[in-house]
């Protein structure tokens, strides 16, 4: 008990697979977890976070086992417990929360059920006791209303109510240490920070020390102490919180910090990290890092670098720190490359008074999807997906669509393109009007006005070459008719979004997410658009393949003039892409203007909290994070006056009565709010 | 609810017409009115009068579907579909061609049905779960291994296989149980038990592993891993969060064929010689009695719908998620 070391993992190997040709998803992995601290695992997608962290655990799938290592629970080693042992260590002395509260609960038992159970297994104490506990850990993890709660099924609850409900179960056998698997990759942000929050009071209370699992390198700058980088089943990197922002000292370290889009960005390409991630089931010689590494040297790939410690305090595997300590041999080169020279030439062709007059006029805009009831299903009510939008687009311009999950985006982005079709309101395309346009009558615009989606995989053919995927629009609106000419155009555009031509006689699912987002890109310009709806396009990429995508969409619009409506919930990539930025709440544009004027100096309440909320690195651009009570209200049974009312930090009385009409600010910016 | 249900009969109106109106034309394609008054009576050297006279005193003198000779919507009415289909849906079921009263047939035949399908259904249903768990329990072991194999056997082997290998077994070589026949009363057990043991080893392997593969796409999902990470036994996982989420399929697949367990197994009971329903509607068959044939694809349907409808609201009673949508 002496030691302030709690965890402790040497050398842990974890396979998974066969025996012929096993994947090392953890390649002995060292790590030390102090007593009530905050310790981050950051990693890209695929680097095996998670399986580490089921590792500690010992809940790996079926395929799964750990080949090598020792890990210390408190002197404890978990790996030789039995497995009865270990029970009383899982969810006892360790517990850990999962990433989708969606699918991590049962959902044919009750919340107070689920929680009671993981009660009565880890306290020895007498059962009555157990409601009246069950009650106050939903209480200690804020859930109103918990005497109410406990009867509810997981359906019943929100995602954040879910990770509540999952953070409560954890809390039950009192741990000393929380493992938290990307607690909040699948919330929004305002609720995101009410369970960072959360964690961190309940660890103050309680003295636990978390591992906190996550790729979002905001988050990390907010709640860690200290923090291990990962890459291909290894440690790359650790670091205090402090020292890594400072000077991140591996080279993957630094090109993840500079693929970061934000503010201050805008004028300059992002960083990319070239290639992709190298399989695990190969044996490697060198450093794994070497065929993306900016800085790579003849020795990197066949001497495989070995762990310093430095003077910082961080720890790092990186031949270009030649000694312990010792000044890194390549690091002014890497420097220089960072700073980027600003391309100018970008600010040119987005600036405001190049802007021709506007293409797309979007009034009042409504989609309404009916709900039906009775015998004979009639219409009983209205889910106000879209209630009122408004908004110009010009060529050559980017709007983003901000807001939470649920708040409409998506039906707005279908709806102006007529995927779903709209109840009411007005589409002017270029002087024409879309709405009420037959299928027949649409075909004509559908070439100039192309979509692209959240999920690039889902929404190719997987049966399907890329060169026909990408040709296929060319095909159908006539465009280019002889086979020849079309493939012709397709190479043109694999070109244009950065691959190699030789794409085209291969299929969808041999390619990596950022590729296959290239792709959709490339099918969305075959038919050469002028307004590009882009739904989330980036939300399921790592945020150096994002950066790939954000480049990308920034070069065309230069050389091509593209009009994007950009819909997200990722602050920083507006900050980096946008012109003009309309913020949504429960299908309506509560505030809109320009991206600097909104998101330097927001003037709606719910702008403000959803702002404060994204976590930021730079510490003197923290803002306080405004709590939001509650959860966004369903949009079929919207609150009366503003929406936004009952969640409203500055409401007053006649807030309740009647939507707050438009107030111009300026000329490009408007606020529907009663007291700005 | 309520409202769900009355629509849901609703819509069962329409498809009750249709499914009389298939059989209806399939059966008549294969036998015009004529050929079945000459089968009744007695196939040979009958003279069109004495045809005629059968026609008209089993109500087969009139047109197929369509009655030129009647005026407004008499030409749909006065026909053989209209007439003989009509009163089916107050369960009215009329004669046979050979003048018994079906309705009064299928009150007495549906028992021997129930009283073999009913045991074979709970024997059957708690035998392959207690399996299926066993066999989860050992996942990846050479007990899931050599079970699935035994399973697929099972499965790939004729039903006919076990009805003739348990008569042979059970009636001939050990003389335990009669090979076949039935009796009223108490007696009536010695009759059953061999139909019922059949049944029973019929369905295991199509069932079981059916629900092994419940159980093991049960066992993946992530709730599961959080129970674990609760520190619970294996067995608790088991018993208490797969098997309970398992169970939602397995009840309502069970449920839909609750209704159908009335009509009894055609097969089975013809080989035993079971006086149930299944029999019954063979021996139709063979005698060309359409009047019975359509009555039992009728209540089959009819049956079936109300297992659709138990199905979906048992849904609601054991699974929180669902809300019937009106
Ligand atoms: N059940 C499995 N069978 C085979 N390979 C798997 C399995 N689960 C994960 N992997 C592989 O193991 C590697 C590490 O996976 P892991 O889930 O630990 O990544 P991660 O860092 O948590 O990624 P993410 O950020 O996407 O959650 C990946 O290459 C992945 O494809
Ligand atoms: S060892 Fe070489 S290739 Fe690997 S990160 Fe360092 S400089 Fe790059
Ligand atoms: S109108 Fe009132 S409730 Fe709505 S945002 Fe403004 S202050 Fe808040
Ligand atoms: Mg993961």
């Amino acid at each position: 008990m002496s030691s302030d070391v709690l965890l402790e993992v040497t050398g842990l190997t974890t396979l998974l697979g066969d025996t012929v040709r096993p994947v090392r998803v953890v390649d002995g992995i060292d790590l030390e977890i102090r007593r009530g601290e905050t310790f981050v695992l950051l990693g890209e997608s695929g680097c095996g976070k998670s399986m580490t962290a089921l590792s500690l655990m010992r809940l790996l799938p079926p395929s799964g086992r750990v080949a090598a290592g020792a890990v210390r629970l408190d002197g404890t080693d978990l790996l030789r417990l039995t497995e009865a042992e270990m029970r009383q260590v899982r969810g006892g002395r360790m517990a850990m929360i999962f990433q989708e509260p969606q699918t991590s609960l049962n959902p044919v038992m009750s919340a107070g059920d689920q929680i009671a159970e993981a009660v009565r297994v880890h306290e020895g104490g007498s059962r009555d006791r157990t409601p009246a506990r069950v009650v106050e850990l939903m209480r200690a993890v804020g859930i109103p209303d918990p005497a109410r709660r406990v009867d509810e099924y997981p359906h019943q609850l929100s995602g954040g109510m879910k990770q509540r409900i999952m953070i409560a179960m954890a809390l039950a056998g009192d741990p000393q240490l929380l493992i938290a698997d990307e607690p909040t990759t699948a919330l929004d942000v305002t609720i995101q920070a009410q369970v960072l929050r959360l964690l961190k009071d309940l660890q103050a209370k309680t003295g636990m020390a978390v591992l906190l699992i996550t790729h979002d390198l905001g988050v990390v700058a907010e709640t860690a102490d200290r923090l291990a980088v990962m890459y291909a089943g290894q440690i790359l990197e650790t670091a205090t919180t402090d020292a890594f922002f400072a000077a991140p000292a591996h080279p993957y370290s630094r090109k993840l910090m500079e693929s970061l889009p934000g503010a201050d960005k805008r004028s300059a390409r992002l960083a990319v990290i070239p290639g992709r991630v190298p399989h695990l089931d190969q044996a490697f010689v060198g450093c794994r890092f070497a065929e993306r590494c900016y800085a790579v040297m003849p020795r990197c790939r066949d001497q495989a670098p070995v762990w310093r410690d430095l003077e910082t305090g961080q720890g790092v595997r990186c031949h270009l720190w030649g000694q312990a300590g010792g000044q890194p041999e390549g690091l002014t080169r890497g420097v220089a490359d960072a700073v980027a020279a600003p391309e100018t030439a970008l600010e040119g062709a987005s600036d405001p008074e190049a802007a021709a007059a506007s293409m797309l006029q979007v009034r009042d805009l409504k989609v309404h999807f009916p709900i039906h009831d009775g015998v004979f299903r009639r219409v009983v009510g209205q889910v106000r997906a879209v209630d009122g939008l408004t908004f110009d687009l010009t060529p050559g311009r980017t709007l983003a669509l901000v807001g939470e999950s649920g708040c409409g985006k998506t039906t707005a982005g279908k709806g102006i393109l007529q995927l779903t079709t709209p109840t009411g309101g007005s589409i002017r395309y270029r002087g024409d009007e879309l709405v009420g346009l037959g299928h027949r009558r649409m075909r004509l615009f559908r070439k100039d006005l192309q979509i692209i989606f959240q999920d690039p995989y889902a929404a190719m053919n997987p049966r399907m070459l890329v060169g026909d995927l990408i040709g296929e629009g060319l095909q159908a609106l006539g465009i280019e008719r002889s086979r020849a000419g079309r493939m012709r155009r397709v190479a043109e555009l694999l070109d244009l979004v950065g691959m190699d031509s030789d794409a085209v006689d291969r299929y969808p699912h041999e390619f990596s997410g950022g590729q296959r987002q290239r792709i959709c890109i490339a099918r969305a310009l075959a038919v050469e658009p002028k307004l590009i709806v882009c739904d989330e396009p980036t939300s399921a990429l790592d945020v150096s393949v994002q950066a790939q995508i954000l480049n990308l969409l920034k070069d065309l619009q230069d050389r091509l003039g593209l009009a994007y409506l950009f819909i997200t919930h990722d602050i920083s990539v507006v900050a980096y892409l946008a012109h003009e930025v309309a913020v949504m709440y429960l299908g309506r544009v509560v505030e809109r203007g320009r991206v600097d004027e909104i998101l330097d100096d927001p003037h709606h309440p719910y702008t403000r909290a959803l702002l404060s909320a994204v976590p930021v690195i730079d510490r003197d651009k923290r803002r306080s994070v405004i709590r939001l009570e509650g959860d966004m209200p369903s949009p079929s049974n919207p609150p009366s006056g503003c929406y936004f009312h009952p969640r409203c930090p500055d409401a007053v009385a006649a807030c309740a009565l009647s939507y707050p009409e438009e107030t111009h600010l300026s000329t490009t910016r408007l606020v529907h709010c009663l007291r700005v | 609810m309520t409202a769900y249900i009355i629509r849901r009969l609703i819509y069962a109106i329409p498809i009750l017409i249709g499914v009389n109106l298939i059989t209806f034309v399939l059966f008549f394609v294969v036998n015009a009115p004529d050929d079945m008054a000459r089968m009744h009576l007695g196939e040979k050297r009958v003279t069109e009068e004495a045809i005629q006279t059968w026609k008209q005193e089993h109500g087969y003198d009139r047109p197929l579907l369509y009655n030129p000779d009647a005026s407004g919507l008499g030409r749909f009415t006065e026909t053989i579909f209209f007439e003989k289909s009509i009163r089916l849906f107050v369960f009215d079921f009329g004669s046979s061609d050979n003048g018994r009263d079906i309705g009064y047939d299928i009150s007495q035949r549906m028992w021997p049905s129930l009283a073999i399908a009913i045991p074979v259904l709970l024997v059957g249903l708690s035998f392959n779960i207690s399996y299926a768990l066993f066999i989860v329990f050992f996942r990846a072991t050479y007990v899931d291994i050599g079970s699935v194999v035994l399973l697929v056997a099972m499965m790939s082997i004729s039903g006919l296989f076990y009805i003739i290998g348990g008569q042979f077994l059970l009636g001939k070589l050990f003389h335990l149980v009669p090979i076949s026949g039935y009796d009223t009363g108490v007696e009536a057990w010695k009759f059953l038990i061999l139909p019922v043991i059949v049944g029973v080893i019929g369905g295991i392997g199509a069932g079981t592993r059916w629900y092994r593969t419940l159980f093991l796409e049960e066992i993946s999902k992530d709730y599961v891993r959080t129970a674990r990470a609760k520190g619970l036994s294996e067995r608790r996982v088991l018993f208490r969060h797969v098997l309970q989420n398992a169970l939602i399929p397995i009840l309502t697949g069970v449920v839909v064929v609750l209704p159908l367990l009335f009509m009894g197994s055609l097969i089975s009971e013809s080989f035993f010689g079971i006086p149930g329903l299944g029999s019954y509607t063979i021996d139709a068959i063979n005698s060309q009695d359409f009047a019975i044939v359509r009555s039992m694809v009728f209540l089959g349907a009819v049956l079936y719908i109300v297992g659709l409808i138990l199905t979906d609201i048992s849904y609601t009673l054991v699974d929180p998620r669902v809300r019937l949508q009106p």
